[in-house]
Parts: structure tokens; C-alpha cells; sequence
């Protein structure tokens, strides 16, 4: 019998661990995986949350989030490799064209 | 025994997320975040959610990270170069999120009640989840496969080698 | 029951005049323009005589109600006129001076290319006039009240393209426009204590209360803020400075409107507003002292004026101080009588200076005058008679109503009545001061050349002499001057008197006042213009010599006189300067730049510096985007979190 707050608490380091990296992180990749990290730490949330309440919609509802995921890492990673086309670095600090 | 599961699988993807951060080279943290996931299907299988577990390994790990380490190998992304401000950032950040991390959980511990969750406690046959999906969530369902099927659209069209353009270089 | 005068048309149609002319005037021809305003001012007149046929056959007051105006809960204004005795006197008057001075115009102005306008703006201070002449509301004469200001601005800066005269036009409306306050203010006074303007009404309410001995109370108030707005339009002190300035407009402006007419329309309000007064005996004192404060003043002013149409302005200011000083003693139709005669004799002398001055090509200057006598002999004939009019020779018309006037005065106060009586040689002096130096001895003018300018801008042509005026203006001044002949005979046996009796009431017979008195003093007034006529003979015919000696003896004080006493200057300096000076230094450089554009300029800086900062949000760094969207999302998730815990 695991106590709900752990659960919740690993799901929430998970997602801290995203956004960290999400801001820290130089490559354009890693930042991606980063956000992928903050949706598996939101899925463990949902996941635990069905179970506590006995509603078997939170499950259908990471489903759902992971066909986003899917979804958009696809988008997200050809957009990478045309950016990557034309700018020849992975490194986000240089994809500033979008300035004032 | 559910407390050690829990914490041996925990304690997998607390440390895969953060070899994440860790980790220079991109690859490297391709890797741990697969063993992170693997670890999170070990955690809901825990919680009873088999068809969850099972598509959380097949589509994240086996596709989605697939798709990650092809893109890191075909654009053969190198190391992160540091710099002083990142060394700055690590210096002061971590030690900063780490005091944050646990007052947070100790506030979250000391204020939560006695509500455990059992071992397996809410079995997610594929049965009962596509009862649900295909009637209550009929809709958000026919939706994402559009959603999906214009992802694949855009990914093809972005990706794809640019036609010979005027004055495009290349 | 009366049968519908239809009223209405008599302001209504030189309304019509003035709007034809005034729109279609500018590309037709001077005989058209002509006519449209000669029918419609002479069918105003017409009007008028057949009104005052028809007048002993109406009951009165006849009411003519045209159309609702203001409805305001209890209190109601309407566009309605009223025909009484004094309305009717004030009617004629006008419609038929009027009428005459317009004929004159015709052949004063018939060079000057703004001809149509000329005529327009005339009809339209006879609208407004008429306006205030029949309204039977305070409003509606305060229209008017207003208008022939407007139409006085109008035409005293006709020339405006002449410096001085469009300073005169803006003066003269500025000057009307404080008078214009106290009656405001009055009206105002009105409507919150008796609920209407509406004269009928205001003075059934007014009736019954018993006049305010202690000094001070609603009615003084009232009389007093009203005569505030006659000193304005009437030209007494201390709001007088206008009218002499107003000589910058054509002559017939000068004679219609700033002797006959507007000026007169102070007169007519007190004397309409004789029940206020009468209750208020400080407000009748208050215009007996400004009237014959008035007289006096400007009668000593009008004696070291060198331009003729000045003298003239001063003696209208004088002569209006008389009519005020009769209604300051409670004779409102001697007042009234003086006004009416006034505009006869006054009316004449300024077409005839007109004449003259249309003779010698534009001088106004007496002293470059002199000897036309020969030149222009039915314009001497006229002034002459409108002199001894203006003198109070017997018979003429000026001395039955000035005579009057001291009469009443005299049986009020000795004091009112000893400076009428010296203010009466005093005008005698300068009036036949006028008339020597115009017309006798030699002429000192240059000679008038083809085409020379004269220095007031007014008439354009010589001919080498000075000439006499065409018919056109020559018979309006044998009209006045017969009517300045003979129109005093109605106040033989006070038959005015008893005309007017309904409105203004019968002059109370005071004790003691005996028919030997009465004589005395109309010989004593008739002694005192012979005496003036004489010492103008000596000094001005006989002894040419003696004013510029007497002049210098006197030295400074003589300077003063003819400077005006340097009211303007006084005036200037302790109200026009520090209003400017205030105007420029406080509202505009201070609030208008520092507080107002800086308000607004600091406005747009204000957003330019806020959209500065935040343009640092946009760096195109997709990091620093990263860090915006974490911060914000942080925010979102602590105000849930919040809103949950609550």
C-alpha cells in the first residue's frame, strides 16, 4: 500500500526534471526530450489518480496524451531537421531570427 | 513489497531524469530517458494499468524515442559546449531547486492523509478501456486520429528535401 | 377680443430683407439691393402706422402668441409679443427712424463695395430690435438684447479691414457683453423668486409687495443687476467706454444705432421694468446717480472733442444720463419722452455730420472744417435745427422732454436737478461750439481733390469743393428735422404723460409743486442754453483766439479732459493687462503646456517608454521565450492552487 502522495510526488520531480531542462538545455533535441519528460511525469499523475478514484478515464485520458506526444514529437522533430537545413547547428541560442 | 517495487522503479526514473540533465551529449540523454520510461510502464503496471503499460512501451519507448535517436544520429548532434553561465546556472541552480524540491515534498507529506493505493489497484483490462473509448470518448478519439493523420502530413512536408527553389540556397 | 395684428411680421420682415440681401446680395446689382431693403424696412414702418391706427380700437395689452418655446416643469417661455402705449411709442421710433436712416444709407454708402452687406446687417439689427421692442418676456428681449449687440459688432467693424475698427466692433461687444451678465443674472434672480420671465405675470407677482425701505432686498437686487445691463447697452458709467469708439462705423450705424435705437433699449427695459424700481427705491437712487453722473461727465468730456462724430458720442452718452436720471426719479415717461424726442434731434445731428463729412471727402476733424455754411446750406439749416433741438430751445422738441426731466427732478432732489441744469449749458456750449466750428468762419480744410481719401476711410470721391449731399440723404434730415421741430408738442399739457399712464403709471403729484415753480424753472432752463449759445458765439465766432488761450491757462487739466479723462488707459491697466498678463503667464504657459500637452505628451511617452521595455520580451531567443512561458505557467498553477485551497 503505497500512499497517493508518492506517487504524486515522483510525478511531480519528473515534471520539475522536464522543466529544468526544458530551460536549461542548449540543444534544440534534448530540450524536446525534455518535454517529453513533463508528459510522462503528467501520464504517472493521471495513471495514479485513476486508480485512487476508481475512474477508469484517467487511463483513457494518457492514452490520449501519449497520441499527442506522438503527434507532435513527429511534427516537432521534422521542423528540427529543416531548421537544421538552413541554420547547420542544433544549438537553440542561434535560432533568433524571430527577434525584434 | 509494493513500497520496494515502487521505490526500485522510482528510484530508476528519478535517476534517468537526472543523467537527462546530466548528460552532455544528447544521445546519452536519449537513453536515460527510454530507461525512465521503461520504468514509468513498471509503475503503472503497479498501479493495475496493464494496457497503459504496455502501450506506454511499445509507442513511447519503442516508436517515439526510436524517432528521437534516428534524428540524433542523422543530424549527428554533438556535445553540448559549456559555458560560464551555464556553469553559474548548475552552481547555484541546483542546490536552489534541490532545497525547493524538499520543502515542497515535505509540506506535500506532512499535509496529505492516509489515502494509499493498493497493489494493482485499478486493473485496466483493454476490454473495460475500449468500452470507454469507443463509447464515451468517441469523439476525442476520432479526433486524435486526425490529429494524427495531419501530423503525418506535416511531418512529411517539412521534412522532405526542398525542391531545386530560386535563390534558395542549399 | 382683439383681432390678430399678426404682430409677428413686423421683426419678421427685415428679417426676410436681411436674409435676401445677405445671401443673393453679394452678385446683385445696387438698385436691387436697394430695394429688397428699402420694402422691407418700409414695410416694417408701414406695419407700424397701420398698428398704430388700429390702436384705439384694441383693448389693451394685446397679447399675440406665436409658437411655445421653453418647457421646463412650472417655468414656461414663449415666443409671444405685447403691444402697449410704450411698446408702440418704442415701435414707432424705430420702424420709423428706421426707415429714414436706411433711405440716407443708400446714398452715404452707394460707393462702397460691401453695399449688400451694408443693408443686410442693418436689417438685421432691425429684427433683433423689434424683436426686443415686442416681446413680452424677459428671453425674448434678451434676443434681441443680444442681437443688436451682434448687429452692432457687425457694424461697427464693417470696415474690419481697418485696425481701429475692428478693435471698436470687439470692444463694444465685449464691453455689452459684461452689462450682459448683471441682466443674466437679474433674469436668473427672477425665475428662482417668481417662476416666470413673462412680463404680466412677473409684475402681478410683483404688484402686491410693498417697496423695500431697509436698502437691500430682492428687488433692489434685481434693479440694480439690471441696470448693470443698461449701463452696458445704454452706455453709462462705468461701461461707457464703448460708445465713442463705435464712431469707427458709417455714419448712419452711428446715428441709427448709437443714438435712436439700441442704445435707447436700456431705457426702455427700466422703464418696462418700472414695477421692479419702484419697489426698490435704492435701485431707483442707484440710477439716478448713474445717470446724472453720466450727463455730466461726458458732457464735460464733449467739450475739447475735436472729431465732430466724438462730440456727437459724448452727447449721446450725456443725453442717455438724462433719460436714466428721469427714470431714476420715477418719471419714466419723461424718460421715455426724452428718448423718443432724443432720436429725432440726435438721429438728425448724426446724418447731418454725415452730410458734412460726405462733403469735405472724409474729414472729421472740426478744426479742418469751417465756413460751409455756404457749401452745404440745407445740411446747415438741418444741424442747426437739430441744435437748438438738442440746446432745449423752446419749442423745439428737446426742450418739452429735457424740461421735463428737471422738473421731475427737481421735485426729487435740487442736487439732481442744479446738474441737469449746468449739464444743460454745458451741452448748449459744446453743441453750438459744434456748429460754429463747422459752419461759420473760414474753411480750413484742404481742398478736396479728384479722388483724395479722406483719413476715415467712409467716402472716396471729391470733387474739388465741398458739396452739398444728393436728395437721398437730404430728405430723411428735412424729415428729422421737422419732426425735431414739432414732435415735443405731444408733451404739451402732458398729454404723453397720460398716454403712457397705463403702463408707467400717472406721475404722482408731489405737494408744493406749483404751476409758478414749474415756469420758473423752464425759464431758468431756456436762460442756461442761451447762456451756452452765447458763450459758443464768443468763443468760437467772435473770438476765435480765446479757446487756445483758455486752453493752455488750463494746461494739464485740459489735457486731461481731452484725453478722456484717460479712463481707456485706466481701464486698460487695471483690468485689460492683468487679464492678459494672467491669460498668457497662468493658463497658457502653465496649465495649457505644462499641465494639458504635457498630460497628453506625456501620455505617449508614457506608452512609447512601456512598450520599450516590454519589446525586451520579443528577443527572438526561444530560451528566454522558454523562461517566459515556465514563469507565467507558475503563476497560473499558484493562483489555482490557491483558488483551491480557499
Amino acid at each position: 500500500m503505497v500512499p497517493l502522495s508518492y506517487y504524486l510526488l515522483l510525478s511531480g520531480f519528473l515534471f520539475g526534471c522536464g522543466v529544468v531542462g526544458f530551460l536549461i538545455k542548449r540543444n534544440i533535441i534534448t530540450i524536446f526530450m525534455s518535454i517529453e519528460l513533463m508528459l510522462n511525469g503528467v501520464n504517472l499523475s493521471f495513471v495514479a489518480f485513476a486508480a485512487h478514484w476508481h475512474a477508469l478515464a484517467g487511463q483513457v485520458f494518457v492514452f490520449f496524451v501519449m497520441v499527442v506526444a506522438a503527434a507532435e514529437a513527429a511534427v516537432g522533430l521534422a521542423i528540427i531537421i529543416a531548421v537544421y537545413r538552413t541554420r547547420e547547428t542544433l544549438n537553440v541560442d542561434q535560432m533568433n531570427l524571430l527577434k525584434l | 513489497m509494493h513500497l520496494i517495487l515502487f521505490l526500485a522503479f522510482g528510484a530508476v526514473c528519478v535517476g534517468g531524469a537526472v543523467n537527462l540533465l546530466a548528460q552532455r551529449h544528447p544521445i546519452n540523454s536519449a537513453l536515460s530517458l527510454i530507461a525512465v520510461m521503461a520504468a514509468l510502464a513498471g509503475e503503472y503496471l503497479l498501479l493495475g494499468a496493464e494496457f497503459v503499460a504496455a502501450v506506454q512501451v511499445i509507442v513511447y519507448a519503442g516508436a517515439i524515442m526510436v524517432l528521437f535517436v534516428f534524428v540524433i544520429m542523422l543530424l549527428n548532434a554533438g556535445e553540448e559546449e559549456e559555458t560560464k553561465a551555464s556553469r553559474v546556472a548548475l552552481l547555484l541552480g541546483v542546490p536552489g531547486m534541490l532545497t525547493g524540491g524538499v520543502l515542497m515534498a515535505w509540506v506535500v507529506l506532512r499535509h496529505s492523509g492516509t489515502e494509499a493505493v493498493a497493489i494493482g489497484a485499478l486493473p485496466g483490462h483493454p476490454t473495460d478501456i475500449a468500452q470507454l473509448l469507443f463509447h464515451d470518448f468517441l469523439l476525442p478519439f476520432e479526433v486524435t486520429s486526425v490529429l494524427i493523420l495531419i501530423a503525418i502530413m506535416g511531418a512529411v512536408v517539412l521534412a522532405s528535401k526542398p525542391e531545386s527553389q530560386a535563390g534558395r540556397p542549399d | 377680443m382683439n383681432p390678430m395684428l399678426n404682430l409677428w411680421l413686423i421683426p419678421v420682415l427685415p428679417l426676410a430683407g436681411a436674409a435676401i440681401n445677405g445671401f443673393l446680395g453679394r452678385k446683385s446689382s445696387r438698385p436691387a439691393v436697394t430695394t429688397v431693403a428699402l420694402f422691407f424696412s418700409g414695410a416694417a414702418f408701414a406695419m407700424a402706422l397701420w398698428v398704430a391706427m388700429q390702436f384705439s380700437s384694441l383693448s389693451l395689452p394685446y397679447h399675440e402668441y406665436v409658437a411655445h418655446w421653453i418647457r421646463s416643469g412650472s417655468f414656461s417661455v414663449d415666443f409671444a409679443f405685447y403691444l402697449d402705449q410704450l411698446s408702440l411709442v418704442m415701435l414707432l421710433v424705430v420702424t420709423g427712424v428706421g426707415f429714414l436712416i436706411h433711405i440716407y444709407a443708400v446714398g452715404y454708402m452707394w460707393d462702397d463695395p460691401s453695399y449688400y452687406r451694408f443693408f443686410s446687417y442693418l436689417n438685421l439689427f432691425m429684427f433683433f430690435m423689434l424683436t426686443l421692442v415686442l416681446a413680452n418676456n424677459y428671453l425674448m428681449m434678451f434676443i434681441g438684447w443680444e442681437g443688436v449687440g451682434l448687429a452692432s459688432y457687425l457694424l461697427i467693424g464693417f470696415w474690419f479691414t481697418k485696425d481701429s475698427a475692428a478693435s471698436a466692433g470687439k470692444k463694444a461687444f465685449i464691453v455689452n457683453r459684461i452689462g450682459d451678465f448683471g441682466f443674466l443674472i437679474a433674469l436668473f434672480l427672477l425665475i428662482k423668486h417668481f417662476g416666470s420671465l413673462n412680463f404680466e405675470q412677473v409684475f402681478q407677482q410683483i404688484s402686491p409687495i410693498s417697496p423695500e425701505t431697509a436698502g437691500a432686498g430682492l428687488l433692489t437686487a434685481i434693479g440694480i443687476l439690471l441696470m448693470v445691463g443698461a449701463c452696458g447697452k445704454s452706455a453709462q458709467i462705468p461701461l461707457y467706454i464703448w460708445l465713442p469708439d463705435a464712431m469707427e462705423g458709417p455714419t448712419p450705424v452711428s446715428a441709427l444705432i448709437h443714438a435712436a435705437t439700441m442704445v435707447t433699449a436700456g431705457v426702455y427695459m427700466v422703464a418696462r421694468s418700472h414695477v421692479i424700481f419702484e419697489r426698490a427705491p435704492t435701485a431707483l437712487t442707484v440710477v439716478a446717480i448713474i445717470g446724472t453722473l453720466t450727463a455730466f461727465f461726458a458732457a464735460t468730456i464733449g467739450i475739447a472733442q475735436t472729431d465732430i462724430k466724438k462730440v456727437l458720442a459724448y452727447s449721446t452718452v450725456s443725453q442717455l444720463g438724462y433719460m436714466f436720471m428721469a427714470c431714476g426719479v420715477g418719471a419714466f415717461s419723461a424718460g421715455i419722452f426724452h428718448l423718443m424726442t432724443h432720436a429725432f434731434f440726435k438721429g438728425l445731428l448724426f446724418l447731418a455730420a454725415g452730410s458734412v463729412i460726405h462733403a469735405v471727402g472724409g474729414e472729421q476733424d472740426m478744426r479742418k472744417m469751417g465756413g460751409l455754411r455756404s457749401y452745404v446750406p440745407w445740411t446747415f439749416l438741418t444741424m442747426g435745427i437739430a441744435t437748438l433741438a438738442i440746446a432745449g430751445v423752446p419749442p423745439l422738441a428737446g426742450f418739452w422732454s429735457k424740461d421735463e426731466i428737471l422738473w421731475k427732478a427737481y421735485q426729487v432732489s435740487k442736487v439732481y436737478w442744479g446738474i441737469g441744469v449746468i449739464t444743460a449749458f454745458i451741452t448748449s456750449f459744446y453743441m453750438f461750439r459744434l456748429l460754429y466750428m463747422t459752419f461759420f468762419g473760414d474753411y480750413h480744410g484742404a481742398q478736396v481733390d479728384a479722388h483724395g481719401h479722406g483719413s476715415h476711410g467712409g467716402d472716396a470721391h471729391g470733387h474739388g469743393e465741398p458739396h452739398e449731399s444728393p436728395a437721398v440723404m437730404l430728405a430723411p434730415l428735412l424729415i428729422l428735422a421737422a419732426l425735431s421741430l414739432v414732435g415735443g408738442l405731444v408733451g404739451w399739457g402732458n398729454h404723453f404723460e397720460h398716454f403712457l399712464a397705463p403702463v408707467l403709471g400717472a406721475g404722482e403729484a408731489v405737494e408744493g409743486a406749483s404751476r409758478g415753480t414749474e415756469l420758473l424753472l423752464m425759464g431758468v432752463s431756456v436762460a442756461v442754453a442761451l447762456l451756452g449759445w452765447w458763450l459758443a458765439y464768443v468763443l468760437y465766432y467772435a473770438r476765435p483766439e480765446l479757446p487756445q488761450k483758455i486752453a493752455d491757462a488750463l494746461g494739464g487739466f485740459y489735457q486731461t479732459v481731452v484725453h478722456k479723462y484717460y479712463v481707456d488707459e485706466i481701464y486698460a491697466a487695471l483690468f485689460v493687462k492683468p487679464l492678459i498678463d494672467g491669460s498668457t503667464r497662468i493658463l497658457w504657459q502653465e496649465v495649457d503646456r505644462k499641465i494639458i500637452d504635457a498630460a497628453v505628451n506625456d501620455a505617449g511617452e508614457g506608452a512609447r517608454h512601456v512598450s520599450d521595455e516590454a519589446r525586451h520580451m520579443q528577443s527572438g531567443n526561444l530560451r528566454s521565450y522558454a523562461g517566459w512561458i515556465a514563469a507565467g505557467s507558475a503563476v497560473v498553477i499558484a493562483f489555482m492552487i490557491w483558488m483551491g485551497v480557499r
